[in-house]
């Protein structure tokens, strides 16, 4: 009756039910433990994949992969001999003849059997819930259908039944796929069992002004079909029909405890297998685990959290007395399960939401203190406890405390600061340091490390970066929301054992790139070698410090980036005064200050790009890029762009990229100011400026903010009055909104302040630090940079006014130099022993009407003027 | 007189015609004095092969292949020439993984994203004097 070979009969037998989160965790921590290799593992999953990610399920609409969702790394299943059965799931359990049978008739004896089978969506059972259009939410497949459904044409509008988490990600997966979203919740707020009554109302108003109307306080009383059998409304509680085209019901899970049940196992009165502190059930020779299982404390767990927890649990207990079911208990009582902190932080639909502890003020005495501000989108709610504790809390709109809050709500300790304190907008009061936060308070919830155990891998362990504490105990390794606050308390840790954090630059220097820049500065020094000789380590440098010792040399001394020892120091795209793209090739961006452009100026940039072949793209910075350029062509195309009167864009350097505009009031009805003119006096004045990163700025000529200023490293917006200065701001992957360091500025101040922000940002900011991760770490922040530029508190300003006049004066377009300069365009060739030779590796396909690179696996062609241009190269425009 | 050197090169000398050992017949690269210390050059070989010839601020001389094996683009002869640990090293210009110039080993990484060993062909470099050929 067994279908496994006769042979490694010493090996005993462990089979796992169910591969998703649970299950894979559950593997993952049983293979590291002592007595594994003494198993042979299989698993029966009932999807046709391996487990994925289901908490970021919602990403897979946004373009995430099932590949990229997946949680099981390659060869990990193959190194440990897991036979993983994908579409066979277990069907029925013998106890008795320790049996499983499986879906496809297969027969498995186990010796240790481990219940993962998670839970399934709840369907009210109203009529017509069956009906085609009517969805759940839970795996690929799921989605798959919704978007199926969501692309039918004729489907309008989708209905999601449940307010919960999982209801609003669903909705806002229907927004995305453009749907007319609506969510119907029978409680009388969003997301009942996380927030209070006024964060669920902030919650509901900032849902609602994202386009998905909420109905709450409303029952799903019957799903009405047309005359086709599908969907087409929904009949409410309170007697309304909503029209309906796709409906998804995502009002909560049930245990799948159904192999349980079926075999005698006791189970909880609304389900889930019970288990006890082991996650065994009554059986020992059977575990459950995660959202299949009922806990001790009798709650059934939905959240991934616990269910690690329980993986851990089982993994450990099951090694440990798999000798003997009857007899082991060397398990110690720090792994047993008897129950999960539920505190979630989240971001759905964009909204920031988070809750931790007794949320709802439910422990006896306890009182709230209470910040709101309806119009910042804020809420915040702290439960302490008659004795002064932190119990719980709630915040809607900015969770950015979660990580300090949670630990201490958890570890019991009464607070060492007053209470107002951790609710009220940072820079009102100072905010307590995580040195408050007692050892036993759990920073990392996913993984279930306390703050006790990252100091001990600090001191005893030693680790000295956050990088090491998380390798050795695996804490910021799941959902990554402590990884900020682990950092403070590395940081803290290695303070108060009197180790200097180390922030040399690299092994070269031990100074920061600050005081490097200070040296130089001071000590007026000219070049990388007598930098290095003087104040460094010795070595030959590295591409961390030559580049970030160009850049200061540049921002001091001034000088073309491409003279003498200088030019050895630069990154490839500043040794080519170009942007290196994947197939080697370069990308060239002329200036176009401010978005402005002649039709003559863009019939120049589109003649010389088809002439030379290039894929060309509008940029974000409303310009020009054009793509495929070998380093053979970079001078004839910018000899050209050079005589039509074009110059570098700069987008090869850590410099000035663009001053965005929109077209202000010259145009627009709105305007209040001329934009456009003013960001080409900008762009104009800190073009080829070198600093420690890129830095983008945008002028708005009103307070619509068409250019997007506050997302800039500084933006400028037109007042009737002025122009406010923002500052600090970045989008791409950390998004961050400006500061206001100014308000009503008139043009000379402006100026005058923005030279003075640059000056003390490349004097003071880190080696690649943007100005939003500058201003954030500078001690004093944005006020103290408001004292630095505009009352002169440390006595700088004539000598940052001087260097910026001095790099105003000095600007001269690089492009231009070079052309000028036959030693400096030796090196635009593609081999230096057959000069002319096109690299033959860059080949290029045909894509939409113009070139891209060839992959490995396509039979791409070189691209040579003479190839694409014909004759036309040796016609000069100008 | 000759150098007749082969693997890297140390070496005092300010002049001459540096040159690629391509399997049994050396190419020309480019005078020493073209070669900028702390940066590279791309070098075509006879067999038609691409190599990257460095020189480093101490007048080392280095060829190791041009592709770099965890981008696939030709690129190394682009990186930024550096020092690890004494090592004399380059930082790819793709994903700044650093290669050791004495043996072509990679110091950040073992394998290739395909699985390969990170390792670059090392070519022999030496430098002829005007009126040695």
């Amino acid at each position: 009756m067994t279908t496994r070979p006769e042979a490694a009969q010493s090996l005993k037998d462990l089979v796992l039910v169910g591969h998703g989160m649970v299950g894979q965790r559950f593997l993952e921590a049983f293979v590291e433990q002592p007595g594994a290799a003494g198993w042979r593992i299989t698993v029966l999953a009932e999807e046709p994949r391996a487990a994925y990610d289901r908490v970021h399920l919602t990403s897979w609409f946004s373009g995430a992969s099932a590949e990229e969702l997946s949680l099981t790394p390659t060869g990990f299943l193959a190194e440990h001999g897991i036979d993983l059965r994908l579409a066979d799931p277990a069907t029925a359990v013998d106890r008795a003849a320790h049996t499983v049978t499986c879906a496809s008739g297969a027969v498995l004896r186990y010796d240790a059997l481990v219940l993962a089978t998670g839970s399934y969506p709840f369907v009210p059972p109203v009529p017509g819930h069956d009906a085609a259009g009517c969805h759940v939410y839970r795996t690929i497949e799921d989605l798959e259908r919704i978007r199926d459904g969501a692309e039918t044409p004729g489907t309008r509008v989708g209905v999601v039944v449940g307010g919960g988490l999982l209801g609003l990600e669903a909705a806002g997966a229907l927004t995305a796929l453009g749907l007319e979203t609506h969510v119907v919740e029978f409680a009388p707020r969003l997301m009942a069992i996380q927030v209070d009554e006024g964060g669920g109302r902030l919650l509901q108003r900032k849902i609602e002004a994202l386009g998905v109307n909420v109905h709450t306080g409303a029952g799903t009383q019957s799903v009405l079909t047309g005359a086709d059998g599908r969907v087409r409304a929904m009949g409410l509680s309170d007697g309304r029909e909503l029209p309906a085209d796709l409906v998804v019901f995502s009002a909560g899970v049930r245990p799948r405890d159904q192999l349980a049940r079926e075999c005698g196992l006791p189970v909880g009165e609304r389900g889930g297998v019970v288990v006890d502190e082991r996650c065994r059930t009554r059986d020992p020779h059977v575990y459950a685990i995660g959202e299949c299982a009922m806990a001790v404390d009798g709650r059934v767990y939905g959240l991934v959290a616990p269910g690690y927890a329980m993986a851990e649990t089982a993994a450990r207990s099951l090694a440990d007395d798999g000798d003997d079911v009857d007899g082991g208990n060397g398990l110690g009582e720090e792994h047993h399960f008897t129950g999960a902190d539920t505190s979630t932080k989240l971001k759905l639909l964009g909204v920031d939401v988070a809750s931790f502890g007794d949320a709802h003020g439910a422990t006896e005495g306890a009182v709230d203190v209470l910040y709101s501000d309806s119009r910042a989108g804020i809420y915040k709610k702290l439960v302490i406890g008659a004795d002064g504790r932190l119990l719980g809390g709630v915040l809607v709109g900015d969770t950015e405390s979660y990580g300090l809050l949670r630990p201490l709500a958890i570890g019991g300790k009464p607070l060492q600061t007053a209470p107002e304190q951790l609710v009220l907008p940072s820079g009102l009061v100072p905010v307590a340091g995580p040195i408050a936060l007692p050892d036993e308070a759990v920073v990392c919830s996913c993984h279930n490390v306390s703050k006790g155990e990252i100091r001990a891998a600090v001191h005893d362990r030693g680790c000295t970066t956050v990088p090491e504490v998380k390798k050795c105990t695996k804490a910021g390794t799941g959902c990554g929301s402590c990884v900020k606050l682990l950092g403070t308390i590395v940081a803290e840790e290695l303070e108060a054992g009197g180790v200097t954090v180390d922030r040399s630059l690299c092994e070269h220097f031990g100074q920061t790139r600050a005081e490097l820049y200070e040296i130089v500065r001071v000590a007026g020094i000219g070049g990388f070698s007598e930098l290095l000789d003087r104040y460094g380590r010795g070595g030959e440098g590295c591409d961390v410090c030559k580049p970030a010792v160009a850049s200061i040399l540049a921002s001091l001394a001034g000088g073309h980036v491409l003279d003498g020892e200088q030019s050895a120091l630069q990154d490839t795209n500043d040794h080519f005064l170009a942007n290196l793209q994947r197939n080697g090739s370069y990308s060239v961006v002329p200036r176009i200050p401010g978005g402005e452009i002649t039709p003559e100026g863009l019939i120049t940039i589109g003649e010389i790009a088809r002439d030379h072949g290039l894929y060309t793209k509008i940029t974000g910075g409303q310009r020009i890029d054009l793509f495929g350029a070998s380093v053979d062509q970079l001078p004839q195309i910018w000899r050209r762009l050079v005589d039509a009167g074009f110059e570098s864009g700069h987008a090869y350097g850590k410099s000035l990229r663009t001053v965005k505009s929109c077209v202000g009031e010259t145009w627009c009805r709105y305007g209040v100011q001329d934009s456009v003119g003013l960001a080409i006096e900008l762009e104009l004045r800190y073009r080829g400026l070198r600093s420690p990163h890129k830095l983008k700025a945008a002028v708005s000529g009103c307070a619509r903010e068409c250019a997007e200023a506050q997302g800039k490293d500084f933006g400028v917006i037109a007042t009737s009055a002025g122009w406010n200065l923002y500052v600090g701001g970045n989008g791409g992957m950390t998004p961050r909104h400006a500061d206001l360091l100014a308000a009503d500025l008139d043009k000379e101040t402006l100026l005058r302040t923005i030279d003075r922000f640059l000056m003390f940002y490349i004097r003071t900011a880190d080696r690649l630090e943007r100005t939003s991760v500058w201003l954030d770490r500078i001690e004093g922040g944005l006020e103290h940079v408001r004292q630095v530029v505009l009352e002169d508190s440390l006595g700088i300003c004539a000598e940052l006014d001087a260097l910026m006049a001095r790099h105003v004066d000095a600007y001269e377009d690089e492009w231009a130099a070079v052309l000028a300069d036959p030693d400096r365009l030796r090196r635009f060739t593609s081999f230096v022993n057959a000069p002319g030779t096109p690299d033959p590796a860059v080949t290029f396909v045909p894509e939409r009407g113009q070139i891209r690179p060839a992959r490995p696996d396509e039979d791409g062609r070189i691209l040579t003027p003479a190839l694409v241009a014909g004759p036309r190269l040796e016609v000069r425009t100008a | 007189m000759t150098e007749m050197l082969t693997r890297p090169v140390a070496t005092e000398a300010r002049t001459g015609l540096v040159e690629i050992l391509d399997g049994r017949t050396w190419s020309r690269v480019c005078p020493l004095e073209e070669l900028t210390p702390g940066r590279g050059v791309a070098v075509l070989s006879e067999s038609g092969q691409q190599v990257a010839v460095f020189r480093d601020r101490s007048g080392g001389l280095y060829a190791v292949d041009n592709l770099d094996p965890f981008s696939g683009a030709y690129v190394l002869s682009r990186g930024i020439v550096g020092s690890r640990d004494g090592a004399p090293t380059v930082a790819s210009p793709m994903y700044k993984h650093v290669f050791d110039l004495r043996d072509g080993r990679c110091l950040d990484e073992e394998r290739t994203p395909d699985g390969r060993p990170a390792v670059l062909r090392v070519w022999s470099v030496r430098i002829v004097q005007e009126g040695d050929r």
